[in-house]
């Protein structure tokens, strides 16, 4: 009898560890460098862009022609990054620009998930026509150099915040559509589906009920990829001149400022520039933690890098 | 492989018609009439319904859609209204500029890329390893024309190593700005000329490589460290051959064909990234002209570069589809 109990109490405490090895298991990939760097940087960026009115040492429109083109003061003096051409304060502008790149890249990539995962799950789930009818589009909107349509779409409609998003968008969704029409295509054949179907459920409740809810975690980890791009896309935009309008403060305009005066003022190009830099590292890092942790399959399929 | 070939052409016509819609419909999309973005504020009334008729913006929009496809079908893109010239004229004046820098950047994406991805690939884990990984990582996180300011900025600025701008210094260069500058040099034997192009290509074409480069070496890596475990590199071990040579002989020529599909994958990122990375060099290429026509709001020019540009990139991987099929049968006969 004793014996036993003893026994019992081995087993439980046995399964006790063994659950908490599995429970250190489960967290350790989210303590991977690249994660912990890259939510790191996001988390910054994220509220830096939030607090950015109250944290702004200037208005980032301010304008001072008493102080124009002024180097980085650093912690010594009032402009601690300096000031650009019209004397505007460069960190103030930073903050706001971390604000409107952030805003821009979410919507950007919320937009083109939903667009790409809803047109790619009823590819996959439909196949036959629609699908024809949808790769089509793929196809033709694919066969555009990336960057190319969204510069002729701003070029044609004009700058302006629904435009750019618009242009951002225009090529981004194809990500999701590929992937989730891959991955419809094979679920619509597994016997949930069929079970689902024979009891009773219409189209749309499978895809909204079946089909999509598994084709979320790959849609989260191109998701990340596409929102870095978008950032560089946003600001190559605005280095055009076709990203928002001027008087709105982006890195990519500051950028296009700094290049002006490359010759007497680096810090204008350096320091946005870094910016979008690290930003971009950041997500990518983060992106390719998640990728490994979520959906380890698409690490061969080539989206981002490796 | 002649029906392949057939079939791809056929299938490759509608891609292209429906590109024509589409530019055709951005155009349409654009806020105001043409005629009235397109003349200047001091035309009458009659002046624009004269215009309207001469372009054939009164016809319905079918016809002139129609129009428009029979007109890119004939090679005519239109007249620029800055330079009054035909567009397909000033595109074909620029694209030699644009081929030079994407050659280059090309060559310095992959004399790089691949030496340092076999490197890692052969040593995985190793210091060199990840010193690539991170290397890859800066790559693709570095925006191309940050990259080029900064280029600028030391190595002109700060060093004044080489030149900042342009394509070809005053006097050294005869007509160098609507030719291929760097080839011809060097295939007349002028060499001053020759150095003179490369001086000005070295920085524009690091922007652009950068990224690629990035790219190629993870690609290499994960296929050479994929390769490494085959059994004929174990075979050729085996027989006694140095790791020298089974690395390069046997192991890189297998790790080529993903190389050569990201390379071809990319083509279009560096057709686009082009269009910066000349506009921050001021490379007289036909990417710094779109960025021109946009600003002067010369629409036909804009139209015609766009659809230059779209359509050499079907035709690119129109080619890198049909080099496959060369080298691996299993495409030819395959859906």
């Amino acid at each position: 009898m004793g014996n036993s109990a003893t026994f019992e109490v081995e087993v439980v405490g046995g399964a006790r560890s063994g659950r908490g090895r599995r429970l250190r298991g489960a967290i350790r990939p989210w303590l991977a460098p690249k994660v912990v760097v890259g939510s790191t940087i996001v988390v910054i960026l994220i509220v830096v862009g939030a607090l950015a009115p109250w944290i702004s040492p200037y208005d980032p429109n301010g304008q001072n022609l008493a102080r124009v083109l002024r180097p980085p003061d650093w912690l010594f003096g009032p402009h601690v990054l300096g000031t650009d051409a019209v004397g505007r304060d460069i960190l103030s502008r930073l903050f706001y620009g971390a604000r409107i790149s952030l805003v821009i890249a979410v919507m950007v990539v919320i937009i083109s998930g939903v667009v790409g995962l809803a047109l790619g799950a009823i590819s996959g789930y439909f196949a036959g026509t629609i699908d024809f009818a949808i790769q089509k589009l793929v196809e033709v909107v694919w066969a555009f150099p990336p960057l190319l349509l969204a510069v002729a779409i701003m070029a044609f409609l004009g700058q302006g915040l629904e435009n750019l998003i618009l242009a951002l968008v225009s090529q981004r969704w194809i990500a999701y559509c590929r992937v989730s029409r891959g991955q419809a295509l094979s679920l619509r054949t597994r016997e949930f589906v069929d079970a689902a179907r024979s009891l009773g459920a219409g189209h749309t409740r499978i895809i909204l009920h079946h089909i999509l809810p598994n084709l979320f975690p790959s849609a989260v980890v191109i998701g990340t990829f596409s929102m870095a791009s978008a950032i560089i896309s946003e600001a190559a935009l605005s280095f055009l001149g076709l990203g928002v309008p001027p008087e709105i403060p982006t890195w990519g305009t500051m950028l296009a400022d700094g290049r002006t005066y490359i010759s007497t003022s680096w810090w204008l190009a350096l320091f946005p520039g870094l910016c979008i830099f690290f930003t971009v590292l950041g997500i990518n890092l983060l992106g390719d933690g998640l990728r490994d942790i979520l959906d380890p399959r698409l690490k061969r399929s080539g989206s981002g890098i490796g | 492989m002649l029906g392949y070939l057939l079939r791809r052409v056929i299938a490759t016509i509608p891609v292209v018609v429906l590109i024509s819609l589409l530019v055709f419909l951005l155009i349409h999309a654009a806020p105001g009439d043409p005629a009235d973005l397109l003349l200047s504020e001091e035309a009458s009334p009659q002046d624009i319904a004269d215009a309207r008729r001469r372009w054939g913006l009164d016809q319905p929009i079918y016809i002139q859609y129609l129009r428009f496809l029979a007109n890119i079908l004939s090679g005519d893109l239109g007249t620029s209204f800055r330079y009054a010239d035909p567009v397909i004229t000033l595109i074909g004046e620029r694209l030699p500029a644009t081929i030079e820098l994407a050659i280059a950047s090309l060559l310095i994406a992959i004399i790089l890329g691949i030496p340092l991805g076999v490197w890692a690939g052969a040593k995985p884990n190793s210091w060199a390893d990840n010193l690539g990984s991170m290397f890859g990582f800066f790559g693709i996180s570095m925006p191309n024309f940050w990259f080029g300011i900064m280029l600028i900025l030391v190595v002109s600025g700060y060093f004044n190593w080489l030149p900042s701008s342009g394509r070809s210094t005053y006097g050294v260069a005869q007509g160098s700005e609507t030719s291929f500058y760097i080839i011809q040099s060097l295939a007349a034997g002028n060499m001053k000329a020759a150095w003179d192009g490369i001086k000005f290509v070295i920085m524009p074409a690091i922007a652009l490589g950068t990224g690629m480069m990035g790219l190629i070496m993870r690609v290499t890596r994960s296929s050479v460290l994929e390769i490494m475990n085959e059994d004929y590199v174990r075979t050729a071990r085996a027989k006694g051959l140095g790791e020298r040579t089974v690395l390069w002989r046997h192991v890189l020529r297998n790790a080529l064909v993903p190389i050569i599909t990201v390379v071809g994958l990319e083509l279009g990122t560096l057709l686009s990234g082009s269009i910066i990375v000349e506009t921050v060099f001021a490379w007289p290429g036909s990417g710094s002209l779109l960025i021109a026509a946009i600003q002067s709001r010369d629409y036909p020019l804009i139209t015609g570069t766009v659809l230059t540009y779209t359509i050499a990139f079907v035709v690119i991987n129109f080619t890198i589809d049909i080099l496959y099929a060369l080298i691996d049968p299993r495409i030819r006969f395959g859906k």
